[in-house]
């Protein structure tokens, strides 16, 4: 085996699409052929793929499931669904679009993105970006796996105990979910180790800090977020999970266990949660209505800095779930104050969009009526999320439909709509294809008009008593009219999605060739063909501003940026590593190659949560051993990966 | 002229093994977060009533102090590029860590209380349990890194996975501080 | 135009919402609205959620202007649209004007709503003036129990799913829960109190005028969460004491409900008590003066005949999966034990 020499010069150099050097690098980075190729890819662009269509399959199903209780709930007194069911079906809505639409839709934007955004070939960690799609694939089905045994979750995403634990749950629904969620939680965490490292170490040179495109500062944000918050997650449903197999007693009260215990750890995790769901969606706005206002953002850094205090004032302010618990008067004063200051991050951000309309050119396409009714959407959100900030009237409305209209606006205005505007912006980088703007239009409109007619009503509905979580309701209390609204408008919404799958599907067999660069943006992702090629540059491009393909049209005096010239690195499948402040070129890191090792850990990961859950020990006990030989296996130094000193075996 | 590969510390499983500690680190707060929710809540009387003693955890300390300090000096060993410091130093580490865990086994096996007694037994089982696993883990690493060493992978600019594994295991212990000092020490503070 | 039209113009939004939210507000056709408040604690706290709202509701429809006519006033327009459009320049900085404006804007609207909160907060936080009577509210998976306390221990009682106090006067609440988490919620007299199992948390309401306020569970807790509901009765404080002084009599069955009350002992006395009987059973709600309340089954079916009949002889048709089971019962034996029942006023 040859190996790898200690240091390269390497010299800088010209190259386009269509040079022989770029053929030699297709034959290096290209994915392998036939089912290896297929189960064994670590193309960062085919893994951001899939993880977009199996969130969207997700979003489907949760969108069933609301459906559904929406027909039951939409007349006093029906008896479509037994109570149990619609607790099953309330409780896997909740799970499905919180855990796994919501942040794997934005993982799998960033999966595809980040590396063209950063001007290197791919993430930090090939192997593990495919390992934490299929645990991710595997954690999902682990958890719908409940309803073939007709044993669904049904306590609620929140699960309390003591309704969680054995004495009133005794079949194996939490189970399910407890053990669904620990493995998830790997995958979720390996998945923010990847973005926080590529973010920190492979970027083109030049790309200084204050140089980096803002969807990466949300995302890499949110991926520190996201290794401080689950482990309190994955902790409390492993003491869930053995207080009901095991007896301990961490939430039982017949054993001393403190009930409250469970909620101060879920909401510890689930409330910066709610951050790391939204905060890449805002990104997406920051980074692109920019383009259709056709001029840079306004306020480039404190919209960094606004981002990062939500994050961390994230942590701050749990205990705003738990205002009715019986907490003493201090604690309430002080997260209800934290609460109502984390609003002013958020207001930097909307005052920031709402100037770069102002000062800009609005071009409206269907991605700039998302960006713009996405405005809209956040603040109706915030307002009534800042409502529940004030002790006295959260008490009030606490656990009644107004939080419900106000998680929706927060979720399907600052997650969905993004989304679907940053599927127009970006489709056509990953296809090729252009979305058809006109049945964009009707996308739009229906999904904004269905949000609106679904959950404005809806705060109404709250703040006339009718609590959640309820499977029906009687009449004469006010609630029949907003009701009904709320179901007719959660089918609009339903055939806007449809509208957007229709639309996927036909412009990606009929859409207008984008080209690399059909919007004019000015970011690096925008210099390479459309789908870009497996190793998406060239040549590594060197940046002198936060918008290269601008610069010389802005008239700022800004530096030069070099797109077509830079290092090749064809010596093998080779990123550059650069320091993380500022960008300088570091060192010459190997990639590996396609692999099995990331689905056959996977696999034996999710044999062993398997075994567990049926209480077959030996199987846990064979999975654990398989993973971690797996794991020896896949972390043994390779040479042509350069970790072998050269001396000793030439 | 750029280093190519994996050269000293700038690797990125370097970066990537930080992240674990910054992940699993929040895990033990969490933990430790637990242990002190239930010791407010309860005050005195939520403890056993014979306090955790000194006779195992205390050597149990030492030894893994003295661990680490094995692996740092197996680790200086490498970056100067004598292989027997290596060698030595990841044995030692090894078999004093081999030690903790008979010890820590011993330990457990003589506790009165169960993880199903008391919410006292299910956190002390819970806290001590979970470094323990995150211990073997470490345990594996060095064992596979001492194979490795004896096969000759590492040089004096080609050590990464060596440091990685030595920074997790410093992590393990600094855990062990903290376990030790909210076990131990802290039943005995007024 | 003048001062005062100008002003009428711009207020014109908000009597808007008014006009559409008065009506709705109404008590009558929303009983469970919070808005509308019947008692001090529940004043202070409409107070402030009205002020919040109107706030909230400015605030979505000044950012929805700047957006909308921000979007429409310099977009570019069709034959421009097929040419690329040169990126403009960041200019003099006047983009970050807008940041620094609209935040200090925000910031300061947001400290007037703090310092709202905290003076509500702190004036909700005890009642005015120290409770003569306290209630205790027990919950249970799928229904309330309450006890009266008092300092004459003969005088301490049990009853369920409806609780009257007296107007006028400040009522302390202490609230716990035999088996999962509830939640206490009467919106009209105030906000919710969770209860938890291990601790005994502690509420205070008060009720300005007589009339009937329906409360229900707030905090999900199983199957029938839907239908845990009760009633507060807020009486003038002679029929309080009058009502106290009944509820403390037992049960008086007249010869001819004999059989029933012997019917009722055997089929039902397991799990219900009625006091003057040998039914003893406390796994269900007392049912000594069912008949005083204007509802059964948690404030679920109104109390007459043939809810009642209904429940008694399915009651999981009503509420599938609570603790009462359906028995067997065969028509003579419910006519008998309604007989009785009726009798327990």
């Amino acid at each position: 085996m040859s190996s790898i020499a200690y240091e390269r010069s390497a010299a800088l150099e010209t190259a386009g699409y269509d040079s022989p050097a770029t053929s030699k690098l297709e034959q290096l980075w290209k994915t392998k052929p036939g089912l290896f190729g297929w189960l064994g890819t670590v193309d960062h662009k085919q893994l951001g793929k899939r993880y977009l269509i199996t969130a969207f399959c997700f979003l489907i199903a949760g969108g069933i499931e609301a459906l559904v209780m929406r027909l039951q709930l939409a007349r006093p007194n029906q008896h479509l669904l037994t109570p149990e069911q619609y607790n099953e079906l309330f409780s896997m809505h909740g799970i499905t679009m919180i855990f796994l639409y919501a942040q794997p839709v934005l993982s799998g934007f960033s999966v595809f993105l980040f590396p063209l955004f950063l001007g290197t070939r791919d993430l930090a960690f090939p192997r593990l970006n495919s390992f934490s799609y299929y645990v991710y694939l595997f954690a999902g089905l682990f958890l719908y796996a409940s309803f073939l045994v007709g044993a669904v979750p049904n306590d609620g995403w929140f699960n309390y105990p003591p309704n969680a634990l054995k004495l009133y749950n005794p079949g194996p629904n939490i189970d399910f979910y407890a053990l669904g969620m620990i493995l998830l939680g790997i995958s979720t965490t390996v998945g923010a180790a990847n973005f926080l490292v590529t973010w920190l170490r492979l970027r083109a040179p030049g790309m200084s800090i204050n140089r980096l495109p803002i969807l990466t500062w949300s995302t890499t944000t949110t991926s520190v977020g996201i290794l401080f918050s689950v482990p309190a997650v994955s902790l409390a449903f492993l003491m869930l999970w053995l207080d009901r197999q095991f007896g301990t007693h961490f939430f039982d009260p017949a054993g001393r266990g403190q009930p409250l215990l469970w909620q101060h750890l879920f909401w510890m995790f689930a409330h910066p949660w709610v951050y790391i769901v939204v905060l890449p969606a805002m990104g997406f706005v920051s980074e692109a209505l920019p383009i259709f206002c056709r001029r840079p953002l306004v306020g480039y850094t404190v919209v960094v800095l606004a981002t990062v205090a939500t994050m961390v004032m994230g942590f701050g302010v749990w205990l705003h779930h738990m205002f009715a618990t019986g907490l003493p008067f201090l604690a309430l004063s002080f997260f209800s104050g934290a609460s109502m200051v984390i609003v002013i991050p958020s207001a930097v951000a909307v005052f920031a969009w709402v100037a770069t309309i102002w000062t800009g050119r609005p071009v409206v396409t269907t991605a700039l009526l998302f960006f713009a009714g996405f405005i809209a959407m956040f603040v109706i959100g915030g307002v009534s999320g800042f409502m529940t900030a004030a002790v006295p009237s959260d008490r009030q409305m606490t656990d009644t439909y107004f939080v419900v209209a106000h998680i929706h606006y927060v979720l399907i205005g600052i997650n969905l709509f993004p989304v679907m505007g940053a599927l127009y912006v970006w489709f056509p980088k990953m296809t090729g294809r252009l979305l058809d703007e006109r049945i964009g239009r009707w996308n739009f409109w229906l999904v904004f008009i269905g949000l609106n007619v679904a959950f404005l009503p809806m705060h109404w509905t709250g703040l006339a008593g009718m609590p959640r979580r309820i499977y029906t309701y009687p009449d004469g209390l006010g609630w029949n009219t907003v009701n009904m609204l709320t179901t007719i408008g959660a089918f609009i919404l339903a055939i806007g999605v449809l509208v957007l799958l229709i639309n996927i599907a036909v412009s990606r067999a009929r859409g207008a060739l984008a080209g690399p660069n059909p919007w004019d943006g000015p970011t690096l992702e925008w210099t390479t063909p459309s789908p870009p090629p497996s190793y998406n540059f060239a040549v590594i491009p060197a940046v002198a501003s936060q918008n290269p393909l601008w610069e010389g049209r802005l008239q700022e005096g800004l530096g030069h940026s070099s797109v077509g010239r830079g290092l090749v690195l064809d010596q093998g499948k080779e990123v550059l590593a650069t320091t993380p402040l500022d960008a300088e070129p570091d060192a010459i890191l190997k990639m590996p190659q396609d692999s099995l090792a990331p689905l056959v850990v996977a696999i034996a990961l999710t044999g062993l949560f398997a075994g567990l859950l049926v209480a077959w020990w030996w199987l846990a006990g064979l999975c654990a051993v398989v993973t971690l030989a797996s794991l020896v296996v896949w972390l043994w130094p390779e040479p042509a990966l350069g970790q072998i000193a050269v001396a000793a075996n030439d | 002229m750029l280093p190519v590969g994996s050269i000293e510390r700038r690797t990125n499983g370097w970066y990537g093994m930080l992240t674990v500690i910054m992940t699993e680190g929040a895990l033990f707060a969490y933990l430790l977060f637990s242990y002190y929710y239930f010791a407010v809540q309860y005050g005195r009387e939520w403890l056993p009533p014979q306090l955790p003693e000194f006779w195992f955890s205390v050597p149990n300390t030492i030894l893994l102090l003295a661990s680490s300090a094995a692996l740092w000096f197996a680790e200086r060993g490498v970056r100067r590029g004598i292989r027997r410091d290596l060698v030595w130093g990841l044995a030692i580490a090894i078999g004093l860590a081999v030690i903790y865990v008979v010890l820590q086994a011993i330990e457990w096996s003589g506790r009165p209380f169960t993880m199903s007694s008391t919410p006292y037994g299910s956190l002390y089982f819970s806290i001590s349990g979970l470094h323990f696993v995150h211990l073997a883990i470490g345990l594996i690493i060095l064992v596979v890194l001492l194979i490795w060493s004896l096969l000759n992978y590492f040089d004096a600019r080609r050590y990464a996975a060596v440091s990685i594994g030595a920074v997790y295991w410093y992590f393990v212990t600094a855990v062990w501080l903290a376990v030790f000092f909210t076990i131990y020490i802290t039943p005995r503070l007024g | 135009m003048g001062k005062s039209r100008t002003r009428l113009l711009s207020r014109a939004p908000l009597i808007a919402a008014g006009a559409l939210f008065a009506p709705a507000t109404a008590h009558a056709n929303a009983p469970m609205n919070y808005l509308q408040s019947f008692g001090p604690k529940a004043h202070e706290i409409a107070n402030l959620t009205w002020a919040l709202l109107i706030l909230s509701i400015l605030v979505v429809a000044i950012i929805s202007a700047l957006v909308v006519v921000g979007a429409m006033r310099r977009r570019v327009l069709p034959p421009d649209r097929e040419v690329r459009l040169e990126p403009i320049s960041r200019g003099s900085g006047s983009g970050v004007l807008w940041i620094y404006i609209g935040v200090g804007l925000s910031t300061l609207a947001l400290l007037g709503a703090m310092v709202w909160t905290g003076y509500t907060m702190a004036v909700i936080q005890r009642p005015p003036r120290a409770p003569k009577l306290t209630v205790e509210i027990i919950g249970h998976q799928w229904w309330w129990q309450v006890r009266y306390l008092s300092g004459d221990s003969s005088r301490v009682f049990d009853t369920a799913n409806e609780i009257h106090i007296p107007v006028g006067e400040p009522v302390q609440f202490k609230v716990r829960t035999e088996d999962v988490i509830h939640s206490f919620w009467v919106p009209p007299l105030g906000d919710k109190i969770d209860l938890i199992p291990s601790q005994t948390n502690v509420t205070w309401l008060e009720v300005g005028e007589p009339g009937t306020y329906r409360g229900q569970c707030a905090e999900f807790c199983g199957q029938q969460h839907a239908h845990m509901a009760l009633l507060a009765v807020a009486d003038k404080p002679d029929d309080f004491q009058r009502w106290w002084d009944d509820q403390l009599k037992p049960a008086v069955s007249a010869p001819q409900a004999a059989l029933g009350e012997t019917l009722f002992t055997v089929r039902c006395g397991a799990c219900h008590t009625v006091r003057g009987t040998r039914a003893g059973g406390r796994l269900g709600p007392d049912l000594t003066h069912v008949m005083s309340r204007q509802t059964i089954a948690a404030a679920t079916l109104p109390n007459k005949i043939a809810y009642l009949s209904g429940w008694i002889s399915d009651p999981q048709r009503i509420k599938p999966g609570n603790l009462m089971p359906t028995l067997d019962i065969s028509g003579p034996e419910l006519e008998q034990i309604r007989g009785f029942l009726a009798g327990l006023k």
